[in-house]
């Protein structure tokens, strides 16, 4: 591939280079974090002045912060899973049938990817309040699944697309219930993308702030708690150890996510003949 | 969480739709959607059914598979966003809202020049902003799509990878580079290339563009690599065998080609960009305000919803004109170009 047009194309190796800067300047305002997060000064800036772990041995001992991990957990877990019960059946329509408003349906529901956020916590928050519901964890829940579905949707749509209709039919020609085929045969075959749109929204829901601001009462999740603590100078080091431990969970869990998509994309594509 | 699933509202769009569908079909089918759907096709009965009848019941299902989402995304963001427009036309009397219809929010949006003059910074910074990170992630997704060979996946995957980070410690770790204090200026005099720190980093609007182009990045480069990939190599080999050099090829067939990629990059990171709140407000400063967080100070200690609504609708009206305007444009340039 690359040999046959290389010629044709402009400037290969000097793109190459850029490349390389573009993806240096990517991740370069993210590695800070970490290294100012076991540097020993209070204030973030070099020469570095020695290593230490004494800002995240402080982080246990903070109550605030260990109940605000705790929200998070709780509206991470709720808002993914919830999320991916939506983005199963809509990506299996999406993929599986034709109906009439396919495409406009599918546009509202993936409408939050592209609209400001603050313009979907506004909205949300309004309701919210008309109806009379106190602002809580579970009103965060609420939007946090509004948000994690278009990931969701995008995640399981790669994993359902050439998805082998035929596997289906065979098992229920071979006298298995429709219940019984869905699990044993399609659920099999997407569980890797179901596992992935889960990581997913939980690392969307982990990592949101808009709408947590707007919609939480008076519990707040992870981003919130920091958002509170970027106030205060002095709580930097803090905020930046514990910043490093939330990277390195949605790395984490991306690069799983990732791995996951990857095998049920390749699964439903090729691997489908040897299950047949 | 009884929200969400509401199995007897599930159903319900479908129905209005199954009436011709019902008479061929024998078993219940609302109950459990997922068990009915994978039912479905499989029973012989429906293979001997008319094939219109047959077409009837698979967008029955389709539509009964994808209500409760549909549901969910009416309840949850389409009545919503029909409130806040229906608020923008009200007032607000300390702790009641008055409902008898009027424009005077809307006056108040468009000619205070606080709000005037905040709109159009958010405007250019969404422009400047998107612009930039079109500009910076095209040459990136033209060399994944054309020479990233093998490794393609693992290139995007390392662009999407600090997109994934959460977005507030991104601008934060911006507030730390650009800070009196921070990561530049520190290293600047450190170098001996300044002699003392300069404030000129951060708290103006320079410093939102740069986090937030930064931040968009990812959001850009995809769907220009995704079109990138459409392009039909032959039709450069074409060109290039035709006697056009690299660059005029490229202006003249790969570049139009990868328009649609482009203009979806240039509206994916505009939109959204225009209501940020966040970086204007941990590197913006006074200078670097932007509509969103007028609008959050209307919602919050100003206490006047209709005009934070109505500041929302004038923000949003803005942006699709604006995001409108960017792609005829580009359309109409990608065909001169040709």
């Amino acid at each position: 591939m690359k040999g046959r047009f290389a010629r044709f194309l402009p400037g290969g190796r000097w793109l190459g280079l850029y490349a390389l800067v573009y993806v240096i300047f990517l991740y370069l305002p993210v590695i800070f974090l970490p290294i100012f997060s076991v540097n020993t000064a209070a204030t973030p800036k070099f020469p570095l002045t020695g290593f230490t772990w004494k800002w995240y041995e402080q982080l246990p001992h903070t109550p605030a912060l260990l109940d605000a991990a705790w929200n998070s957990l709780v509206v991470g877990i709720s808002a993914s899973v919830l999320s991916t019960v939506f983005g199963i059946l809509a990506a299996r329509a999406i993929t599986r049938y034709r109906f009439p408003g396919r495409r406009p349906i599918n546009g509202l529901i993936m409408a939050p990817l592209v609209l400001p956020e603050i313009i979907i916590a506004i909205s949300m928050l309004l309701v919210m309040l008309q109806l009379g519901l106190s602002l809580s964890l579970f009103t965060v829940v609420l939007g946090h699944i509004l948000i994690c579905i278009p990931y969701s949707m995008t995640v399981l749509t790669s994993g359902f697309e050439g998805f082998d209709r035929s596997l289906e039919e065979a098992s229920a020609d071979l006298g298995e219930t429709a219940f019984g085929t869905f699990r044993r045969v399609t659920l099999p075959m997407v569980a890797p993308a179901i596992i992935s749109s889960l990581l997913v929204s939980f690392t969307i829901s982990l990592d949101e702030f808009m709408i947590a601001f707007f919609l939480t009462g008076t519990e707040p999740t992870l981003p919130i708690y920091i958002w509170g603590q970027l106030r205060f100078a002095a709580k930097l080091p803090g905020v930046l150890a514990l910043g490093t431990l939330l990277l390195l969970a949605s790395f984490l869990m991306m690069t799983l996510a990732e791995i996951l998509r990857r095998r049920a994309a390749n699964r439903a594509h090729t691997e489908g003949g040897v299950y047949a | 969480m009884m929200k969400e699933s509401r199995p007897g509202k599930a159903g319900a769009p479908g129905g209005q739709h199954s009436g011709n569908a019902q008479s061929d079909k024998p078993y219940r089918a609302g109950s459990s959607t997922m068990t009915a759907v994978a039912e479905r096709p499989l029973r012989p009965a429906a293979a001997q059914a008319g094939r219109k009848a047959i077409l009837q019941s698979e967008s029955t299902q389709g539509l009964a598979l994808i209500s409760p989402t549909l549901l969910y995304a009416l309840v949850f963001l389409f009545v919503p966003i029909l409130v806040v427009i229906a608020h923008s036309f009200w007032t607000q009397h300390y702790l009641t809202i008055d409902r008898t219809f009027t424009l005077e929010n809307y006056r108040v949006a468009l000619t205070e020049p606080i709000y005037r003059d905040l709109l159009w910074r958010s405007l250019y910074i969404s422009v400047m902003v998107s612009v930039l990170t079109v500009v910076f992630a095209y040459p990136i997704a033209y060399y994944i799509s054309f020479h990233g060979g093998a490794r393609k996946g693992l290139w995007l995957f390392l662009i999407t990878i600090p997109f994934w980070t959460s977005y507030l410690l991104r601008v934060m770790a911006w507030k730390v580079i650009l800070g009196y204090n921070g990561v530049l200026n520190s290293g600047l005099v450190g170098l001996g290339i300044t002699s003392e720190p300069t404030t000129a980093l951060l708290y103006n609007s320079s410093a939102v563009i740069i986090t937030l182009t930064h931040a968009w990045a990812a959001f850009a480069v995809l769907p220009i690599f995704v079109s990138l990939e459409k392009v039909d190599r032959t039709l450069v080999e074409a060109a290039t065998d035709l006697g056009d050099g690299p660059l005029r090829s490229f202006l003249r067939v790969t570049l139009p080609l990868s328009m649609p990629g482009v203009i979806a990059a240039l509206l994916i990171v505009m939109i959204p960009t225009v209501g940020d709140y966040v970086t204007p407000k941990l590197v913006g400063g006074k200078d670097g305000v932007m509509i969103a967080n007028a609008i959050q100070a209307q919602f919050g200690k100003a206490a006047n919803w209709p005009l934070g609504a109505a500041l929302s609708v004038t923000t949003m009206a803005v942006v699709t004109a604006m995001a409108g305007a960017a792609v005829l444009i580009l359309r109409r340039a990608a065909r001169l170009a040709r």
